[in-house]
């Protein structure tokens, strides 16, 4: 599945390991939640990069204690229709996650800004779609009337746009820490 | 009235062209029907049993004449002509094209209008009080936070997901007369003992196969916070609403499940992690909307209105429905008009773009501009003075928008049924015409006195037979069509969920055991008592006899 960040198909430098394989040298590897915790001990001296496998009913609050190690968190959408991880992912940000926030699973064009905004910051995605297609859904919408989103260049909050003094910057959404 | 700025326009106009190509893409086959069928709901684009339907916002069910009339052009353009008026204060045409909808769009976008989550598991329209801003009765008028929530809630990255649908009501009188606690959530504004005014946040209402009265979760939250709170809530109900069984997914089964004490423990923790504490963005945008809804300017007039008692003496037809149709206003020589859409033997919510035409018109000439649609499926004219309510009568009586039955045994609510719904079990729409033929003398109306009559075509409730004094629900029984009463069921501040009374009729019964019931409240009542307080009082034993003894 290619993987999409900052509006491009790049090689995922991951590597993704269930819940018996072992465990590599180095590098950057994700793990199943269920085994992070479980063997946190040993996790917790791994010299390379870690991160971690969501599933949808997981608490924001258990992976909280976590989060300050990790560089990459991965919630699933099991089905596009099944918006749990919206919420886990704007908890997660709201917990000051600045990491990458990876969304899998059935990721389709027309949820792609909802993602974006909430805080995912790349997406495994379908063959199905060329490229053009997902830049064409980043920027559906150039305004959210809801506060705290996470906004590209061009997007504007319209209560801010209205109230602030001086509105929020736009700025890449990885640069900007201001979930909530 | 609220008034779209620049924002607000180009929202609507990026959802537009959004929705266009979503449709594009669906006629081309690179959208598959499951794909797009999530997003044309979002829309309020469904297909029922004929075509397809699209459902218009009407947010907190207020109007311009000039929305009225687009909505007419719309009706004639693309529709057969007619529109249908609907419980949550939209409308909806039933024989609309796919190739069509975001032309319908666009046309609805010119007069600050749109489709927008009028479907969908996401946060519905807003309803509210049907009266707001001219009701006697109100403590302030609830659409500027209608309003603001509408905004808030329309297109929520976080909550467009949801495990179900999700509708919030709002009054800002002590007589509710939108429903809130049959809502996901509703809110009540009230004043307390220092005079600061605050909301009655509410929880776990419905209607449906399982229905629910709300349970409070806060009883006096600043306005300030109400955004925030909400969220709080939502997030609560994404993560944790079940989504196994679309028929337990409502936010009523999860405040049942997990108990109302542990739900307001979770929302409350919610909240309390919240990370924008300030809310003056929200207080500056609620101050904004809410000078849209000044009141607007009334004369002062005596509170005796001569020409209208005269005309009361001169016209009987009149003196009848200005009786039954209008309803205190709280301004002096000021009145409120209900028009009926429900003549005898019609179809509830039902009006022709020339009837839609014509209540733009004497909007425009007699009450500000403005109009409401009422949760009860008929049409309000807000600010009316007393003295034009003659004029207005006589332009209704052609019209045939004159009936003069609102609130009474004719004013039936009813889902569109098996004629249109592909969802439902049995038809609603005959069975709402029969009663009100059975009852179109309004002699009989007015001795009967109030009574809601409620139908739903299927166990879903859209007719709200739940909380009807009379509640008729239309099964499937091998093939044919029955039909279950229940009694005792109410949508207002002392909400009620009503009661089965024993087996079931067949659809050209209903009418007769109908009968049969307000016969016997007649007889048995005290003076003055409606039927609700009558049935609370009997009970269901008498009118089980009148309908099963003698068979």
């Amino acid at each position: 599945m290619p993987l999409l960040k900052n509006n491009a198909f790049i090689q995922d430098s991951w590597v993704h390991l269930g819940a018996e394989d072992p465990l590599p040298e180095g590098g950057n590897v994700s793990i199943p939640f269920s085994r992070l915790k479980n063997e946190w001990e040993s996790l917790a001296k791994f010299p390379g990069q870690l991160g971690t496998l969501l599933s949808n009913t997981d608490h924001a609050e258990d992976v909280a204690h976590f989060l300050p190690h990790l560089a990459l968190v991965i919630l699933p959408f099991p089905a596009f229709v099944d918006g749990r991880a919206y919420s886990i992912a704007r908890q997660i940000r709201l917990l000051g996650y600045r990491g990458e926030l990876r969304a899998t699973g059935n990721i389709l064009p027309d949820q792609f800004q909802y993602m974006a905004q909430v805080g995912f910051s790349s997406f495994e995605v379908s063959e199905r779609f060329p490229l053009e297609v997902w830049q064409q859904a980043s920027k559906q919408m150039s305004l959210a009337y809801q506060r705290g989103l996470y906004r590209r260049v061009g997007e504007a909050e319209v209560w801010s746009e209205r109230h602030e003094e001086t509105a929020p910057e736009t700025a890449p959404w990885e640069e900007q820490p201001h979930a909530g | 009235m609220y008034r779209y700025d620049e924002f607000d326009h180009q929202f609507v106009r990026e959802r537009t062209a959004q929705f266009r190509d979503q449709a594009d893409r669906r006629l081309s086959g690179a959208l598959t029907e499951d794909e797009f069928r999530p997003l044309r709901l979002m829309n309020g684009l469904y297909l029922q049993l004929h075509a397809y339907m699209l459902r218009v916002a009407i947010p907190y069910g207020t109007l311009s004449s000039r929305q009225m009339r687009q909505l007419a052009y719309i009706a004639d353009k693309w529709d057969r002509g007619y529109g249908h008026f609907t419980t949550r204060q939209n409308i909806q045409y039933n024989w609309i094209k796919l190739e069509d909808t975001a032309d319908i769009l666009a046309a609805l976008a010119e007069v600050e209008m749109h489709a927008i989550q009028t479907s969908g598991n996401c946060i519905r329209n807003v309803t509210t009080d049907h009266w707001a801003g001219a009701a006697a009765d109100e403590i302030s008028d609830p659409r500027p936070v209608g309003e603001l929530l509408r905004q808030w809630s329309s297109l929520h990255p976080e909550f467009s997901y949801l495990p179900r649908k999700f509708k919030i009501a709002v009054t800002g009188a002590p007589n509710d007369r939108a429903a809130v606690k049959v809502h996901d959530i509703g809110l009540r504004l009230h004043k307390n003992d220092a005079g600061a005014i605050g909301w009655e946040v509410m929880v776990g209402g419905g209607q449906g196969r399982t229905p629910m009265i709300a349970v409070t979760v806060r009883d006096f939250l600043p306005e300030k916070e109400l955004v925030a709170y909400i969220e709080a809530i939502m997030r609560v109900y994404n993560l944790y609403g079940r989504r196994d069984n679309k028929y337990k997914a409502r936010i009523k089964i999860l405040v049942h499940e997990i108990g109302a004490e542990k739900f307001k423990a979770e929302v409350e923790a919610e909240y309390a992690r919240r990370p924008e504490q300030t809310t003056h963005v929200e207080e500056k945008e609620l101050q904004r909307i809410a000078a849209y809804f000044a009141p607007p300017v009334f004369e002062k007039l005596s509170r005796f209105t001569p020409a209208f008692e005269e005309a009361k003496l001169l016209h009987p037809g009149f003196a009848r429905w200005a009786r039954n149709n209008l309803a205190a206003h709280r301004v002096d020589g000021y009145t409120i008009v209900n028009i009926s859409l429900k003549p005898e033997g019609g179809i509830p919510g039902d009006a022709t773009a020339e009837q839609m035409r014509l209540m733009a018109d004497l909007a425009e000439r007699y009450s500000h501009d403005e109009l409401r649609v009422s949760h009860p499926q008929n049409i309000i004219l807000p600010h009316v003075r007393k003295d034009d309510a003659l004029a207005i009568w006589q332009a209704l009586v052609p019209a045939e928008l004159a009936t003069a039955n609102y609130g009474l045994a004719g004013d039936i609510i009813a889902c569109p049924g098996m004629d249109y719904c592909s969802l439902a079990t049995a038809r609603s729409i005959p069975i709402s015409q029969a009663i009100s033929r059975k009852f179109a003398d309004l002699d009989v109306q007015e001795k009967i006195g109030p009574v809601k009559i409620n139908i739903s075509g299927c166990i879903n409730a859209c007719g709200h037979h739940h909380v009807g004094h009379i509640g008729i629900l239309g099964l499937d029984k091998k093939g044919e069509e029955f039909y279950q009463i229940t009694l005792g069921g109410s949508s207002t501040e002392s909400a009620s969920i009503g009661s089965i009374l024993g087996p079931g009729f067949a659809g050209h019964e209903v009418a007769g055991a109908i009968e049969k019931i307000l016969t016997t409240y007649v007889k048995l009542r005290q003076p003055g008592e409606e039927f609700l307080y009558a049935y609370r009082r009997l009970g269901p034993q008498p009118f089980k006899e009148a309908l099963y003894a003698a068979a």
